[in-house]
């Protein structure tokens, strides 16, 4: 699929399936065109090339209110000049469903996403969350083909959206719906997904299971952008079958596992994630090795981490491991740290 | 405190004189006048005649009728016509079209009501500028009198009043969040559907707040009626002005003015009640 905006590609060149009853998420920075993409399937833009099959239906030319898909928009659009029971029975209607099947249909509906007896309640009087439930509901009640969601848990509060992420995740396995998540948000695309796409300037970096994305990025962007990295850039200075020897720019020398782009020479970016440096290793043997400074502990329960600086000023995140072993470490203090050979994954540096 | 308090008398004395002396006080004489009349034997006194003389006489209530009846049409059509205008303006035009727009719209009102209608007349009448080039294009044998009957001046009426629907319409589209007619469409909604389900509930204030002001405006409109209506298409403001100028009866026309105010406020009261508004929540 291609769509252009005058000379402008928002989404350039894209192909993607998505297998029934699964959850499916886009995940990319802002404007990367992910409303783009979920509008051409929603049928509020046509693409400039390319198709769009539904159930092997081809949908090209069918106007939104003819296809299988419902959206969630980005802020809810809920009717405000309706009750919630008005609102979800308002796609019923327009199929020309008997009043009392659709009320029938529409007090199901509202039981399954948690809000019994909210149906007289008008749109103003509910919280940000039973908003995005009756958003959802709305949809869910016409049992399409594909439920599509623009960032639906932007507007919600952090605690709020920790919670939604759980219930949005429930709710589809309940109903089997297949679901096209789009966000910002890289949690919210790990959390709930069977698959993610990791979208860039209108291109799709990577497909794969969140684990996939996590633990074996294929370029540079979703390295970056998927879970939280430490980079370092550096020169390839020996290449072999068992793994790559790089120099770094503050002079480190590293031993990493070798990818098809470590020709002799060329330069590198080099990517660590923060729980694959380990304080204080034990065993030594086959571990890269140095020495850093803590300049200060970011604590957060679980997901603790030490901010620290090698002596060159490079910096670095370390995650801080919650069994209390380290709780010593002040800031200021010397300690050396250590990773293992797979767990660096390197690329050509962009330039 | 007192400070304050006196600045605020200061500002507002211009508005409260201005407000007492050009309407509150000429009002009030013309109250005392509608009740004045002469007796048999040709002295002023106190009495309900002048009132009585409206309910009594056809020719002054069924004039009544029939202007409020033609001011309500008027209004109709005029709301037919801006709502598609207004939702041109307020969602299909790129921004930079749409300011240029709103002074086309106002830009008949640069010059006065009578040169306008002037302007029409001499567009439509026997000899006039539709004619000549029906006449050139063999369109008619003979040249047609397109003027001086009601459904000419009822379109006179609909274009004086087009400007004062489609701004209050404008704005309350404009509030209109384009994503609610997406997510009807997306729903299942076809056009029409759209229209009725969300952007009329949408522009339920904007529509009435126009309405108001296009209906007081034809009923109190003297002009237009005059110009381009029929001789026997009477307005209601002319038989006030017939009274005034013409038989020098100052105390009927005062009492035709008070009635004309009462009832044309009791029809709004009665369309704000049809529709279950309150007159408050439509201006704000
Ligand atoms: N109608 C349009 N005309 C021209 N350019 C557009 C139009 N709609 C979107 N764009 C451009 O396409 C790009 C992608 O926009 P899109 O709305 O799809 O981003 P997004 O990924 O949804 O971002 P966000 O996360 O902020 O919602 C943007 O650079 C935007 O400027
Ligand atoms: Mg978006």
């Amino acid at each position: 699929m291609v769509k252009r905006f005058g000379e402008f590609a928002a989404v350039d060149d894209v192909t993607f399936d998505v297998p029934t009853g699964s959850f499916f998420s886009i995940l990319g920075p802002s404007g990367c065109g992910k409303t783009t993409l979920l509008r051409m399937i929603a049928g509020f833009d046509e693409p400039t090339s390319g198709t769009i099959e539904i159930r092997g239906q081809n949908m090209l030319g069918v106007p939104p209110n003819k296809r299988p898909v419902n959206l969630v928009f980005q802020h809810l659009a809920l009717f405000p000049m309706m009750d919630v029971a008005e609102n979800i029975a308002f796609g019923l209607k327009r199929r020309g469903i008997a009043a009392s099947e659709a009320r029938k249909r529409v007090d199901t509906m509202l039981e399954r996403v948690g809000l019994p007896g909210y149906g007289e309640k008008r749109i103003e009087q509910l919280s940000g969350g039973q908003k995005q439930r009756v958003a959802i509901a709305r949809c869910l009640v016409l049992e399409p083909s594909v439920l599509l969601l623009d960032e639906p848990l932007g507007a919600l509060d952090l605690k709020l959206r920790e919670q939604m992420k759980v219930e949005l995740k429930k709710l589809q396995a309940k109903v089997g719906t297949t679901f096209i998540y789009i966000t910002h948000d890289q949690s919210e695309a790990l959390v709930m997904s069977d698959r993610v796409a990791v979208m860039n300037k209108g291109r799709f970096e990577q497909v794969g299971t969140p684990q996939e994305l996590y633990g074996a990025p294929s370029t540079p962007f979703v390295a970056k952008f998927v879970g939280e990295n430490n980079t370092w850039k550096a020169a390839v200075t020996k290449s072999d079958s068992g793994g790559v020897e790089l120099k770094t720019d503050e002079g480190y020398s590293f031993i990493a596992k070798a990818n098809a782009d470590c020709r002799e020479g060329s330069r590198m970016d080099l990517f660590l994630r923060p729980e694959a440096m380990r304080i204080e290793p034990r065993d030594r043997a086959g571990l890269n090795v140095f020495d850093v400074t803590v300049k200060s502990i970011l604590f957060d329960g679980a997901n603790s981490r030490l901010l620290t600086t090698t002596r060159e000023d490079h910096e670095l995140l370390v995650t801080l491991p919650q069994n209390r072993r380290f709780d010593h470490i002040v800031p200021g203090d010397e300690i050396s740290v250590g990773w293992h050979p797979d767990s660096g994954i390197c690329f050509e540096a962009e330039e | 405190m007192q400070r304050s308090r006196l600045v605020f008398w200061i500002f507002c004395a211009p508005v409260l004189c201005w407000l007492f002396l050009l309407i509150v006080l000429p009002h009030l004489d013309l109250l005392r006048m509608s009740f004045r009349g002469e007796n048999d034997y040709g002295d002023m006194v106190w009495t309900f005649r002048n009132y009585k003389t409206f309910f009594t006489e056809p020719i002054y209530w069924l004039t009544f009728v029939r202007t409020a009846l033609y001011a309500v049409i008027t209004t109709f059509i005029t709301f037919l016509l801006a709502m598609p205008v207004s939702f041109y303006i307020a969602k299909l035009a790129r921004a930079r079209i749409q300011g240029a727009l709103v002074i086309l719209l106002l830009l008949p009102f640069w010059v006065s009501e009578l040169v306008r209608i002037y302007g029409w007349m001499i567009l439509l009448r026997e000899s006039g500028v539709l004619n000549f080039f029906m006449l050139k294009l063999g369109i008619v044998d003979t040249p047609i009198e397109m003027l001086y009957n009601d459904a000419t001046m009822i379109m006179g009426l609909v274009y004086t009043s087009m400007l004062f629907m489609v701004v209050p319409l404008v704005s309350v589209m404009e509030s209109l969040d384009d994503s609610l007619i997406e997510a009807a469409h997306d729903l299942g909604a076809g056009q029409f559907t759209i229209w009725r389900t969300i952007i009329l509930p949408h522009c339920k204030p904007g529509i009435t707040s126009g309405s108001i002001v296009v209906f007081m405006l034809t009923l109190g409109n003297y002009l237009t009626p005059n110009l381009m209506g029929g001789k026997n298409s009477l307005w209601f403001t002319e038989q006030i002005y017939n009274q005034f100028i013409a038989s020098f009866n100052w105390n009927q026309g005062s009492a035709f003015g008070f009635l004309l105010l009462l009832l044309s406020s009791f029809i709004i009261w009665l369309g704000l009640r049809l529709t279950r508004q309150k007159l408050d929540e439509v201006a704000s």
